[in-house]
């Protein structure tokens, strides 16, 4: 793998720190205008998720990660591994649960995810930002009652929960927001 | 590389508008004190030796005796500005822009408007008492006096060490202690000096009033007298307001053999730091040598100046086509 300078951080680069795989979220030039110049720069660890900010003398180095977001096809979970298929190559590999970690409860077969891959490996796992699931519990719609603008909770098929309108019922597909968890509407009728 | 849809400003023409109505503060502000407005080169055939400063390196074509030796685009105008001291100018301002090599960020950008004025008489207390007169207007500030506190009040206060007597070794265990992530850096006692003053104690300095910070170890001198004492300090002074480096200024160096010694120690450091060479200012030391008055000078960051009296963050909000639109 490459290095890089600090002449090259930016935004988005993944650089090996410590043994770990991390994603630049922000570079910022500090000098004294007499001075040694540093970039402090908030990264991300892509295994944990914890940002840290981290200090580089200006000109030094880091060694760029093997990282790279490929999109892939959800298969399956067979209980240990949830499989992923790579729709061109058709080439397929599992990720164990605290890989696909937060994302878990949002897969559906046959969704596209963005799967982020180090040295080959699967390190995280982001859903598709919309996806639709069917409500598996709630308590019973009160029919026609759109318009009052209360909520109830709804367990969908995989396990997350979501605030959702008062006339949704159990067998209704909704149509979510991955990002935070936020019902958007309801999906037509399969 | 260069995006087309970028070609308005960064900044609000409002921006620009103040920034306008500063640079107008600044010119009465100097006309009614008696001040010289002068401009000198932007590109000449000696540079800084400074390790920490580079240059932007071109060359004239010709034709002429310059012909196909390579100049600088100056970093500050200082050497010119001492050029025109030595030859009995007086009291002199220069509004310019200049150019650091390598320098961007929300605080930097490689071209930057500096205010520098030298005051043949005066020494660095003076003109400290000029650099608060001059922000106190342009940011139309009550009279709440700047602080000034010595390099070494201000790592006692925010660090509890002593920068003048700690060893390197002590330098970076207090680095480390704060940020764990730092021990792998290759730094100097002085690396590790700047460390410590940007990252723990800058953020403090300039809150609720400016702050001139001043009396640096003779290791930071650059063009300063250093005063002999225990232990000795150099007689350079900076002024922070929020957090924000905007100025620099010394009680200048005026030995001509002095200066010589520091070209030649700041071209050895470049050296061994495989930086390019730059020529060291014949012309200058040949003004020292025929006698420079006794005098302090300062250079002002502008755009910076502008940053604070907008409550900018960032550079780009304040100058019209920075870098990336430039």
């Amino acid at each position: 793998m490459a290095s890089y300078s600090t002449n090259e951080f930016k935004r988005g680069l993944k650089i090996m720190l410590d043994g770990d795989p991390y994603a630049i979220i922000e570079n910022e030039f500090v000098k004294p205008g007499k001075g040694q110049a540093f970039n402090r720069v908030k990264i991300r660890n892509l295994k944990s998720g914890r940002v840290i900010e981290r200090t580089f003398k200006s000109g030094d180095t880091a060694e760029g990660a093997d990282v790279v977001d490929v999109e892939m096809q959800y298969l399956y979970n067979d209980g240990e591994q949830w499989h992923f298929m790579h729709p061109e190559t058709f080439e397929q590999i599992g990720a164990d649960e605290k890989t696909v970690a937060d994302a878990k409860v949002w897969l559906k077969e046959q969704d596209i995810c963005t799967v982020t891959l180090w040295n080959g490996a699967p390190l995280t796992v982001l859903p598709p930002n919309h996806t639709i699931l069917k409500v598996v519990e709630t308590e019973p719609g009160i029919r026609g009652d759109t318009a009052t603008g209360g909520s109830k909770p709804a367990t969908l098929e995989g396990g997350a929960v979501v605030q959702v309108p008062l006339f949704i019922n159990i067998g209704d597909t909704l149509k979510v927001d991955t990002r935070n968890g936020e019902y958007l509407s309801r999906a037509a009728k399969e | 590389m260069s995006d087309p849809h970028d070609w308005r400003p960064s900044a609000p023409l409002s921006a620009l508008r103040a920034r306008a109505q500063i640079l107008a503060t600044i010119r009465a502000f100097f006309a009614e004190r008696a001040v010289l407005e002068v401009e000198t080169p932007y590109l000449s055939s000696a540079g800084t030796t400074d390790p920490h400063i580079d240059s932007f390196e071109l060359r004239f074509q010709g034709p002429g005796p310059v012909a196909d030796h390579p100049l600088w685009l100056h970093t500050s105008p200082e050497f010119p500005m001492k050029r025109l001291l030595a030859a009995g100018s007086g009291p002199i301002y220069q509004l310019g822009r200049v150019f650091r090599q390598g320098e961007v960020g929300r605080r930097h950008n490689p071209e930057f408007t500096l205010l520098e004025w030298y005051r043949p008489g005066w020494d660095h207390h003076q003109l400290m008492d000029e650099v608060e007169a001059l922000v106190q207007r342009v940011l139309g500030l009550a009279s709440t006096a700047a602080e000034r506190l010595s390099y070494a009040q201000a790592f006692q206060r925010h660090l509890g060490i002593d920068p003048h007597y700690s060893d390197s070794e002590t330098l970076q265990q207090i680095a480390i202690e704060r940020d764990p992530g730092v021990a792998g850096l290759q730094l100097e006692r002085d690396g590790w000096l700047d460390l410590l003053l940007t990252h723990y104690i800058e953020p403090h300095l300039g809150v609720g009033r400016p702050t001139l910070l001043m009396d640096y170890p003779p290791s930071q001198a650059a063009l300063a007298r250093i005063r002999p004492g225990e232990p000795p300090v150099a007689e350079r002074f900076e002024l922070y307001i929020d957090g924000l480096e905007l100025a620099n200024g010394f009680h200048e160096l005026g030995d001509a053999g002095e200066q010589a010694a520091r070209f030649r120690a700041e071209q050895a450091a470049r050296r061994a730091a495989a930086q390019p060479e730059v020529a060291a200012d014949q012309r200058l030391l040949a003004a020292l040598a025929a006698g420079l008055p006794p005098c302090a000078g300062v250079a002002l960051g502008v755009d910076r100046l502008v940053m604070v009296a907008l409550g900018a963050s960032s550079l780009a909000e304040v100058v019209a086509f920075p870098l990336e639109r430039a």
